[in-house]
């Protein structure tokens, strides 16, 4: 979670000298699920999860951490699940110890556990939270924004006046981000739908380890390379995964 | 008891409806402005836009363009707006990353704001995001939103749930931002802070002064009585 850690080596990290386990296709990066993409997820590990609510979340591999039983996670994301899906059920199992993320509401479970203290929490403006994790994984080490100035997340940071008094803001990285697309190939190009892009491409830049899941693993020049989202240099592991339920919060339709 | 609870409270509550106040919040907003409708109230401000005043309405989660509801043959878990509800969008749409997202509010081009609020006081303050100790919704991109675009409206009820006053000398809940509202709208009227008290820019039909709460806080603007104040007073966002 440093800004000072090198940026991860895509080799290295499927490197078995590593510890990390060895994918298969041309570039070593493809695993037959998420069991084989994450056997390395170790307990109290940093993760970056992608999704805006239950949109675009890596389904398969939250269930995996919920499986493993990996415990004292720190969870960086947006809202660490809703209404009791989503890395909400990794509250419910209590495998998590501290949460980064800029939106509780509509998390009843997280909402209860950090007032019971049974994990602690840090909540970032969402713009502040998107360009944290931004910066880290582009060598940024700090930026100043004027978002928070005059409320409580400015408390115990630098101030400087440029036209405006602006908050000096640290960089985000983790040991592994979790990202879902719609369409990824063998060397982790990945392609999202509509708008379940949201955090995942930026945290793809921020992880040592970064396992994307797919919902349509697609032959090596298949996405366009004009329309590739997130380019594969940022995508350690890749698999498709099954059995998407794709849930949407609150489905409404148009009047009749 | 025929009427479901919310027509009930709608027939006891002074001045618009919810349903009105969306649609006069629409009315406000100018031609081909980019708008970022806030969770709750605001959002409802989508239904009632004219199409033809080519409004873009974006959403935060990395979506411009924003346009009604969709159908069962079109619903897409993967289209929603900032709320998490299902959406459609307009001609002229794009998707986008959460960085390039919030690039567009905090860069300054993103034309108006409109958040729900749980306070705002006179010198323009907003808390919506946090009762210590008893709730927590976080801050989301209200933060950003107050701090980056170039105007922000504030559209909330007048009073909270268990009737105390949402207008207030001085919010007493952990700020969303200091000094960055423009304009105030609640079910009585338009209302501007302006460091000591709030003009009020326009009230609701059949509303008086008198109705506004504490006497010292509000002040007569002057485009009252005009009905037409509201419109002219907001156009300059």
């Amino acid at each position: 979670m440093t800004a000072e850690r090198a940026p991860a080596h895509a080799p290295e990290a499927v490197d078995p000298e590593c510890g990390g386990p060895s994918g298969s296709g041309p570039f070593l990066k493809v695993f037959a699920d998420a069991a084989a993409a994450l056997t390395d997820l170790h307990s109290g590990a940093v993760v970056m999860s992608g999704g805006f609510g239950l949109c675009g979340i890596p389904e398969c591999s939250i269930a995996e951490l919920l499986r493993r039983g990996v415990r004292d996670l720190t969870l960086i994301s947006n809202n660490i699940g809703n209404r009791g899906k989503g890395l909400a059920q990794l509250l419910k199992s209590g495998q998590v110890r501290h949460a980064i993320c800029s939106y509780v509401g509509g998390n009843p479970d997280l909402e209860a556990q950090f007032f019971a203290g049974e994990l602690t929490l840090e909540l970032v403006p969402q713009g502040t939270f998107a360009e944290r994790i931004r910066a880290g994984g582009a060598g940024i080490r700090a930026f100043f924004t004027p978002t928070g100035v005059g409320t409580v997340v400015a408390e115990g940071k630098e101030v400087r006046d440029f036209d405006r008094p602006c908050l000096l803001e640290t960089g985000l990285r983790a040991d592994f981000a979790l990202i879902k697309a719609q369409r990824g190939d063998a060397y982790g190009n990945l392609w999202f739908k509509e708008s379940a892009r949201n955090f995942s491409p930026l945290m793809a830049t921020a992880a040592t380890v970064t396992v994307a899941e797919v919902e349509e693993l697609v032959p090596l020049g298949t996405l366009p390379a004009e329309d590739i989202h997130c380019p594969g240099i940022f995508v350690q592991r890749i698999y498709q995964g099954s059995h998407y339920e794709n849930a949407i919060e609150y489905p409404i339709l148009r009047s009749p | 008891m025929t009427h479901p609870p919310s027509s009930d409270t709608q027939a006891m509550r002074r001045g618009w409806s919810d349903a009105a106040l969306a649609a006069e919040v629409a009315r406000a907003i100018p031609p081909r402005s980019v708008v970022n409708l806030g969770i709750g109230l605001p959002t409802q401000v989508a239904e009632y836009l004219d199409p033809a005043a080519c409004i873009m309405i974006h959403s935060e989660n990395g979506l411009l363009g924003v346009e009604g509801r969709p159908t069962q043959a079109t619903l897409s878990p993967t289209r929603i707006n900032a709320g998490k509800e299902s959406v459609d969008v307009r001609l002229g749409a794009a998707y986008f990353d959460s960085a390039l997202s919030f690039a567009m509010i905090r860069g300054g081009h993103v034309n108006l704001a409109i958040l729900g609020g749980m306070q705002v006081d006179v010198e323009g303050s907003l808390a919506n995001w946090s009762v210590p100790g008893r709730k927590l919704t976080g801050m989301g991109g209200a933060m950003d939103l107050v701090t980056g675009a170039q105007a922000v409206w504030v559209m909330m009820r007048h009073a909270d749930r268990s009737g105390a006053p949402k207008l207030l000398a001085r919010c007493t809940l952990p700020l969303t931002g200091v000094r960055v509202v423009q304009r105030i709208i609640t079910e009585l009227g338009w209302f501007s802070p302006n460091g000591t008290h709030f003009e009020a820019l326009s009230l609701a039909p059949g509303v008086t002064l008198c109705d506004l709460g504490d006497p010292a806080l509000f002040r007569g603007g002057q485009a009252l009585p005009s009905a037409s104040g509201a419109a002219s007073g907001a156009s300059d966002l």
